[in-house]
């Protein structure tokens, strides 16, 4: 049962980033992108992160990929063009992510002492987790809140449409 | 059927899904022209090193490996917001999303 729902989800997971590579325009990469966080919480289920999975489909599909696509969508991206940028890194920056692959690989396939991940492992239960996190790790998880806190308030300050930015507009294009 | 339950997968395979992941992500990062879809490339990134992260918590049985996971999560939900906010000053100074014309800091 785990196998094969370890093979059906990383297939997923693997179809999707391949998919948000080979679409060309932002709104199929993002769906893409989606299906990929989706089967990731799966596996992380499968691994016994029961919190993960949740916050992952919850903070990642839902939240940020809601972002992603509504930005899409507000600024209206169209197809991208290729270029020849584009090309040069396809020819030389492909190979090269290929030969770190293989070497990835290689260490990881050759590392002695990775154990097996079965269903029967039991999981990791949120009050575990809580426990470290609010005894342990409590300042960086505070010093956490003040880093969304900046977030919040350096987006609102980058978005926001100020008059002289619509100056500089209206001069450098002349209407 | 108790023989099919039981199967397991070794952790060295959700080991290279990861590194599989992060590696198209690198190459999404090189040949999207699209800034949007640059940023989408280096969240396929943070999915892959969370999966090791995961794997290693599940090989370790420590709690800390999926805690660091939840705090990746919590920067790239903040990377995310700061990013697309930049992205939308971008194009609303330069009326374009491709990288190739977005060469210069200064609006």
């Amino acid at each position: 049962m785990h196998l094969i729902l370890f093979l059906v989800f990383a297939g997923f997971c693997l179809g999707g980033a391949i998919n948000l590579l080979i679409q060309s325009h932002p709104i199929n990469s993002a769906l893409s992108l989606i299906v990929v966080m989706v089967s990731l919480a799966v596996l992380y289920l499968l691994l016994g992160a029961e919190f993960l999975a949740a916050a992952q489909v919850i903070v990642y599909a839902g939240a940020i990929m809601v972002l992603f696509t509504f930005v899409v969508m507000l600024l209206n991206a169209g197809r991208e063009a290729h270029t020849l940028g584009s090309r040069a890194a396809l020819r030389l920056g492909f190979p090269a992510v290929v030969a770190i692959l293989a070497v990835i690989a290689t260490v990881i396939l050759r590392a002695q002492g990775l154990g097996v991940a079965k269903l029967s492992d039991g999981i990791t239960s949120t009050e575990e987790l809580s426990t470290v996190l609010f005894t342990k790790l409590l300042l960086p998880f505070e010093v956490t809140s003040v880093l969304i806190l900046i977030a919040i308030l350096g987006a609102v300050a980058l978005a926001r449409h100020d008059d002289t930015d619509q100056r500089a507009n209206v001069e450098r294009t002349g209407k | 059927m108790s023989s099919f339950l039981s199967q397991e997968v070794p952790l060295s395979w959700y080991l290279l899904l990861s590194a599989a992941l992060f590696s198209l992500g690198v190459v999404g990062f090189l040949i999207k022209r699209n800034l949007i879809t640059v940023f989408m490339s280096i969240e396929l990134m943070l999915n892959g090193v969370n999966l090791s992260f995961v794997t290693f918590a599940h090989q370790w049985h420590a709690v800390k490996g999926q805690i660091f996971v939840f705090f990746v999560m919590m920067v790239a939900a903040a990377e995310a917001a700061v990013g697309l906010a930049i992205i939308i000053a971008v194009f609303r100074a330069r009326a374009t999303l491709a990288v190739d014309r977005i060469d210069l800091m200064k609006l």
